[in-house]
């Protein structure tokens, strides 16, 4: 076995991943920085780079960083409900059981809402 | 050798220039404390008197608050032309469904000017009907003027609503009125005129969370609309994610702490229930059930065998469409009730066989029903306009719901139509120990002008006691945004007290000038063990004045020895003296009601006669030269509701 680089770590916060950049996609404009409501996310000092999420334990789920984020639906951001937070469902016909996060997820379901994604008067 | 040097060597600069102790003043007629959905509109009401307006909000106005992330139906719209209940009616309603113990003027102001604001919200931006027809024909929709209305469908007195939008809206407009918003600022203490505790508010001081820069605010008058404490005997930031209740967790009770603190008279600070949810349960909204946004969805056991709807009676209902109309003999319902709602306004509901209010299940009346777990919402059995409206609209557009819960589920392959999503235990799941519990509803006593005791101090939303919610903040904060406005446009030059402004400074800057001492996060859940093990589900003296020692002790202690390493930590510190300081009057105004009380959810082992009728009255609390001044109040305190409206809405 090869010498591995093996360090002593303090405990990760749980959860620790509440939300999950694409550094391929954010562009780093730190949106979801100024309206977090928990302030959760800190301006990354490389500039263009996705946040730091600094506190991820802090994150109470609103989903609002995604939803104000002008490329979520590109998938720069996405909201990670953690593990125990993970509900399920049963489909009524075959009898299959689903959940959030699971290995091997029937196909998404594209409906947007009534009044779509950004509904005005 | 300690972890934390190690860390401290290789964390990164904190990414904000950091100006602790820089001081920067602004004046204004009316300050408006927080951003949420009560205080928007106070900085519109106020504004568009022609007020100078400076509002301060912790987060950042386009997002912050309980309202933050939407609103899907608007309460009390009994002022629509199709609704069959006046606001009189309704206001009684809503009184007697809680046996008196409500805020009145709260209800009734709801209750006259909802609908208006929901029209004015309109304007804004925010779609409030059909307009598209998606849902032409539903037994929901009003043809005329194509809103949906939720629960009772022959009452007509709630309207589904888009409102996801809605406090983006509400901060355009606040900034067309010309409104001067200041995020990311925490206000710590509210000033008085001279320094003296109940003397008359004159400003604020606060900080800001990034730079910790400290901001001095200078006004006539001042309108609170901060939010409900929450964090005060649940915390946690691990079990599921920093959620201890329905609100964003840096609701720590700020405005009713330094509200106190300045001599500001309260009412109901003693009521608390137990939580349920938030803190050990699922997503809100995010599981099946048939309450609230979810009313009243069809549930099914594990073999599909289906629960039965109740209405006031007992008798089961046959068709989905009669769980939104009232029962034979009844006027109409009220969709979401008190502890123990009232038969006359009694709902339909859902008869899960030997459940408590809690949902709790009882195995043997299980066994005997021949009921298996888990429970399923039968979305595919409802009615497709139910469906559609359920799913598709309120769960698109309840706050908390269009991300994590629509988009998050249905990209994981949810699908209403033909997927039931599992309920626990019939609510959002997670059931708590008794002494588990959540404030509910103690707040500021106030006027009809919704002025409180103090000169030039107004309150709304859940400043006040007994608040409702989205609709009941728009439309308190509205009023009392009107009635600051009035007074501050008549009203003297005010002045700071800079002895005051000095010892608040030294306060807050403490905790990042020592090197090591206790974190927030340890504080808190310390403050939490307290008021779970000294004010929890069973209360009498001798537990109520070792509550107080022990926050005695640690305001002395641990907590005057409390350290910050950035105004991040130092904010999340600051607020948990806050919640130090609300545990604190919570048990003062528990100490001093004397007697059970079912309807407050209050056990006294000491006093264990339940409702005597001399203590069905309000008990007011405040601070004076730094001693705790209690009194009654009569429930009905508001006298006559029409006269008074009429002679202080400031519409006339």
């Amino acid at each position: 076995m090869a010498k591995e680089d093996i360090r002593m770590f303090p405990n990760i916060v749980t959860p620790s991943n509440p939300v999950i950049f694409d550094e391929d996609v954010c562009t780093g404009c730190n949106n979801c920085v100024e309206l977090c409501v928990m302030d959760v996310l800190m301006p990354n000092p490389e500039k263009g780079k996705p946040p730091i999420v600094l506190y991820p334990d802090e994150c109470y789920y609103d989903g609002l960083c995604v939803k104000n984020c002008p490329l979520w639906q590109k998938g720069a951001i996405k909201l990670n409900h953690p593990l125990n937070q993970r509900v399920r469902w049963k489909r009524k016909a075959t009898g299959e059981h689903f959940r959030i996060g699971m290995p091997d997820p029937p196909p998404p379901n594209n409906r947007p809402p009534v009044g779509g994604w950004d509904a005005k008067a | 050798m300690h972890y934390e040097k190690l860390i401290y060597e290789h964390a990164p600069k904190w990414p904000y220039r950091v100006l602790y102790g820089q001081e920067t003043e602004v004046s204004c007629d009316v300050l408006v404390l927080g951003g949420g959905i009560a205080g928007c509109w106070a900085a519109i009401g106020a504004a568009r008197k022609g007020a100078r307006v400076v509002m301060v909000e912790k987060g950042a106005v386009k997002t912050s608050g309980a309202g933050g992330s939407g609103v899907d139906h608007w309460h009390c719209t009994v002022m629509h032309p199709a609704s069959k209940i006046t606001p009189e009616e309704y206001t009684q309603a809503n009184m007697d469904n809680f046996y008196g113990w409500r805020n009145g003027i709260m209800q009734y102001i709801a209750c006259k000017e909802s609908y208006d604001c929901l029209l004015e919200l309109e304007k804004m931006g925010v779609k409030i009907r059909d307009s598209e027809d998606e849902f032409k024909g539903a037994e929901f929709r009003d043809e005329a003027t194509k809103m949906m209305f939720a629960y009772d469908y022959t009452a007509k007195y709630c309207i589904r609503v888009w409102g996801t939008n809605a406090k983006t809206a509400l901060y355009k407009e606040c900034q067309r009125l010309g409104v001067i918003i200041i995020n990311h600022v925490m206000i710590t203490s509210l000033l008085n005129e001279g320094g003296v505790q109940g003397g008359r508010i004159v400003g604020a001081a606060g900080m800001d969370v990034h730079t910790g820069k400290f901001h001095v605010f200078k006004s006539k008058s001042t309108v609170l609309c901060l939010a409900q404490a929450r964090r005060t005997w649940v915390f946690s930031t691990e079990l599921t994610g920093f959620r201890v209740e329905a609100g964003p967790p840096n609701e720590s009770g700020d405005g009713h702490a330094i509200a106190w603190l300045a001599g500001a008279e309260l009412t109901g600070a003693e009521q608390s229930s137990q939580a349920n949810g938030a803190a050990f349960g699922y997503p809100q909204y995010g599981v099946g059930n048939a309450g609230n946004t979810w009313y009243a969805c069809t549930i099914v056991d594990a073999a599909g065998k289906e629960i039965p709807w109740i209405d006031r009676d007992g008798r089961v209902l046959k068709t989905v469409s009669e769980r939104y109309r009232p029962a034979p003999g009844q006027k109409y319902f009220l969709g979401m009730g008190g502890r123990k709602p009232h038969y006359d306004y009694a709902s339909p509901k859902l008869a899960v066989p030997g459940a408590d209010d809690f949902h709790r299940y009882d195995a043997g009346v299980f066994q005997k029903a021949g009921i298996t777990l888990p429970f399923y919402a039968d979305l595919p059995s409802m009615p497709e306009m139910e469906r559609k409206a359920l799913w598709g609209l309120m769960i698109g557009q309840e706050a908390r719901t269009l991300i994590p819960i629509y988009q998050t589920y249905n990209q994981a392959g949810f699908n209403p139509d033909e997927d039931m999503l599992q309920g626990y235990e019939c609510g959002w799941g997670g059931i708590g120990p008794p002494q588990w519990r959540q404030a509910r509803g103690g707040g500021l006593l106030t006027d009809w002008d919704l002025k409180t005791n103090l000169e030039g101090l107004y309150a709304a939303g859940t400043q006040l006691f007994s608040p409702g919610d989205h609709a009941y903040a728009a439309t308190t904060g509205r009023y009392a945004g009107r009635r600051a406005a009035a007074y501050a446009l008549g009203a003297g030059d005010v002045e700071i007290n800079s002895k005051q402004v000095a010892a608040e400074k030294n306060r807050i800057y403490a905790p990042v000038k020592r090197k090591h001492g206790i974190d927030w996060k340890e504080l808190n859940a310390g403050v939490c063990k307290v008021m779970q093990d000294y004010c929890g589900d069973i209360k009498n003296e001798e537990l109520l004045k070792l509550g107080l020692k022990w926050f005695e002790e640690i305001e002395a202690g641990e907590a005057a020895s409390a350290c910050a390493r950035n105004p991040h930590e130092l904010m999340r510190l600051l607020e948990t003296f806050n919640v130090i300081t609300f545990g604190k009057m919570t048990m003062e105004a528990c100490r001093a009601r004397k007697a059970s009380s079912s309807y407050l959810g209050f056990k006294r082992l000491d006093y264990p006669e339940v409702d005597p009728p001399e203590w069905n009255q309000w008990l007011t609390i405040k601070l004076d030269k730094g001693n705790v001044k209690t009194g009654r109040l009569p429930l009905d305190f508001y006298g006559d509701m029409v006269k008074n409206y009429n002679a202080h809405c400031g519409l006339r």
